[in-house]
């Protein structure tokens, strides 16, 4: 098992060299250059220019400055932000636990929902049941994220309060006021609204795979001899159907995460949640292209992570896969 | 007894007349005799079809403020004057969201063409030739299947977009920039379809026939094989006009897709997040428009499934 983990990251390393060439070709691709506001100062004489362009680096052919670009990601050098002077890195710890929590716990939320509404839909096809699940996973997944977090904020902010009742906080402060218990209930009314609208979202999508893989395994043979020699239908649905139906459907999951991050970037913008990719959006409106690079690799190690993550779930679903 | 004989072969001869009289059936007018018994897929054409006759017609019937400033009108609730209500700066939500359904729909259906196009070429060459180009092929498609999405259409609309707006000017400079990076981010699934069925298709005896009397190698691809491959190619070609709507609106909700003073849906709920607890029209009507037109094009493409899959009779 270790083997095989050991030997599917070792696969993994080519597609990060590989996705970090795309990455880094599209900036040398790209017009324009980091010092092009410092050429339109004229209080910066040509030499200085000059010097500060070959002590920068930027007049080295592609392949060099990738090189050198691609060592120090190795070493877990993102650069300094443009904005901020800082370190890359030391933002994106700053922010990445903050989004990690929010996705986690909206993926969670997705799962518990999904599984389970999946299981029952396919074990009562064309009940009531099934047709509500099934139109509310068709309509849940056709409605953009941002729509529903703004109606969310419509509802949930504004109108409750217009009614007298209890509103949610429509933005993510990163810091709370009040101590102990307090502090954390008030950390948990700022996450509701984000975690739901993206989990909900997430649920749409997995409970029509779950639904759909569960209708094909319901129906094989192996499931209607085991209802033959008398099985529990629990057990029946369980460990026979459900656990064969959840490899598709852990493909799905794995392959959702970059879905999911796009969710993650657009309700961070709606609730101006602190995260990555709140960080994303203000980096790019500031032209500070370090952090935008670093942020989009980032994003591309943790799809790989997932997809890894995905591999061996697989063969523990799975025994018929074998770790060679 | 022979009169007997005789009405009676009148009869089949009259079936058969009966017969030839009828259109012979085809898989497309079973398919469209199939999509009509699916009710949502048929409201769902009938909405996007009054959607695209509104946005192209629209703007010539009913003229309202959709650029510049009048702040007299402002924060108007939907009336008969204004159905849909005005905004913060005083232009008219209708007018707008018909100007901004043309940019819309028309930047889903051209990535959709974009992906398509880029995703059938890679599929049947793959699956086709196999071997050496269909591995490399295939890397390739894993490689940008892990690449994250968001992020990198933000990259390079981030890089490109000053460069296309002095090139092509500020619509159409941002339409060809979001509409092919869009399109060049969303064709490996349809590539691996395409492939998965080429495999299958290329070891039939037909294909073996068509080999045997000397086709040449693109007529076998295109006039042999495409016609079979066509059913998954326009069902995936449906859900990735949504898709790309859904893209594009996110974009421009970001502030990242069109420019301000060019109002598309997701722009229009990006101007609208600021206002919304005083004049909260600002974010349903834009919103609703984005919901509809991609609830209605994904029951379409359900409907299309069901009804070109030859496997299923009602």
């Amino acid at each position: 098992m270790s083997r095989y983990i050991l030997r599917r990251l070792v696969i993994a390393i080519p597609t990060l060299v590989a996705i970090s060439l795309v990455i880094f070709t599209i900036l040398a691709l790209a017009p324009g250059d980091p010092l092009s506001d410092l050429a339109l100062n004229p209080a910066v004489p040509p030499e200085v220019q000059q010097r500060l362009r070959a002590s920068m680096g930027l007049d080295d052919p592609v392949p060099v400055r990738y090189a050198r670009w691609a060592t120090s990601l190795a070493r877990g050098d993102f650069g300094y932000s443009f904005q901020t002077r800082s370190p890359v890195s030391d933002l994106l710890v700053q922010r990445l636990p903050t989004t990690l929590a929010v996705l986690g716990s909206a993926y969670l939320l997705a799962i518990l929902i999904a599984i389970p509404v999946g299981v029952i839909s396919s074990v009562k096809q064309y009940s009531i049941f099934d047709n509500v699940a099934t139109t509310f996973a068709f309509i849940g997944f056709s409605i953009p994220t941002f729509f529903t977090g703004l109606l969310f904020i419509l509802i949930f902010s504004i109108k409750f309060g217009d009614w007298g009742l209890p509103t949610l906080p429509s933005v993510y402060r990163s810091t709370v006021d009040g101590t102990g218990l307090e502090a954390v209930w008030q950390r948990v009314q700022m996450t509701i609204m984000p975690v739901t609208v993206l989990g909900l979202f997430q649920a749409a999508i997995l409970t029509r795979y779950t639904r759909a893989a569960m209708l094909e395994t319901i129906h094989m043979d192996y499931v209607r001899t085991a209802r033959a020699k008398g099985l529990a239908s629990r057990v029946v649905i369980f460990r026979h159907a459900l656990r064969n139906a959840l490899i598709p459907v852990v493909t799905i999951v794995a392959l959702g995460v970059p879905t999911i991050f796009t969710g993650a970037v657009v309700t961070e913008q709606i609730f101006r949640v602190p995260g990555i990719g709140n960080l994303l959006i203000t980096s790019i409106n500031n032209n500070d292209t370090p952090v935008v690079m670093a942020i989009t690799f980032i994003f591309s190690i943790l799809v790989v992570i997932f997809n890894l993550i995905a591999d061996v779930l697989y063969g523990v679903l799975d025994p018929r896969i074998k770790y060679e | 007894m022979s009169e007997a004989t005789s009405t009676q072969s009148q009869e089949t001869l009259a079936d058969v007349g009966a017969l030839r009289a009828k259109k012979p059936r085809s898989l497309w007018s079973d398919a469209f005799r199939q999509f009509r018994h699916h009710k949502l897929a048929m409201s769902g054409a009938i909405v996007i079809t009054v959607f695209v006759f509104m946005v192209i017609f629209g703007p010539m019937i009913y003229q309202g403020q959709v650029r510049g400033i009048d702040f007299s009108i402002a924060y108007e609730n939907p009336s008969l004057q204004y159905p849909m209500g005005t905004t913060h700066e005083g232009h008219d939500v209708f007018a707008r969201i018909m100007w901004g359904g043309r940019i819309s729909i028309a930047v889903g259906i051209a990535a959709m063409l974009v992906g398509i196009t880029i995703g059938t070429t890679i599929g049947s060459i793959s699956g086709y030739f196999g071997g050496f180009t269909d591995s490399a092929l295939m890397r390739l498609t894993d490689l940008f299947i892990s690449l994250p999405v968001l992020p990198l259409l933000l990259l390079i609309i981030y890089l490109f977009r000053d460069t296309m707006r002095d090139a092509f000017g500020a619509l159409l400079g941002n339409f060809i920039l979001i509409v092919v990076v869009i399109g060049a981010l969303a064709w490996m699934p349809v590539a691996r379809l395409v492939r998965a069925s080429f495999l299958s298709i290329k070891e039939k005896e037909y294909i073996e026939a068509a080999h045997c009397i000397g086709a040449r190698t693109t007529s076998i691809m295109l006039r042999h094989i495409m016609p079979n491959v066509m059913s998954p190619i326009i069902v995936a070609a449906t859900l990735a006009v949504a898709q790309a709507i859904i893209t594009e609106s996110t974009l421009s909700f970001l502030g990242l897709g069109f420019p301000p003073d060019i109002p598309t849906w997701g722009r229009m709920l990006f101007d609208a997040r600021d206002y919304m607890a005083i004049h909260p029209w600002m974010v349903i009507f834009p919103g609703s428009a984005i919901f509809l037109t991609v609830l209605s094009i994904n029951y379409v493409g359900d409907g299309l499934r069901d009804a070109l899959d030859p496997h299923r009779t009602v």
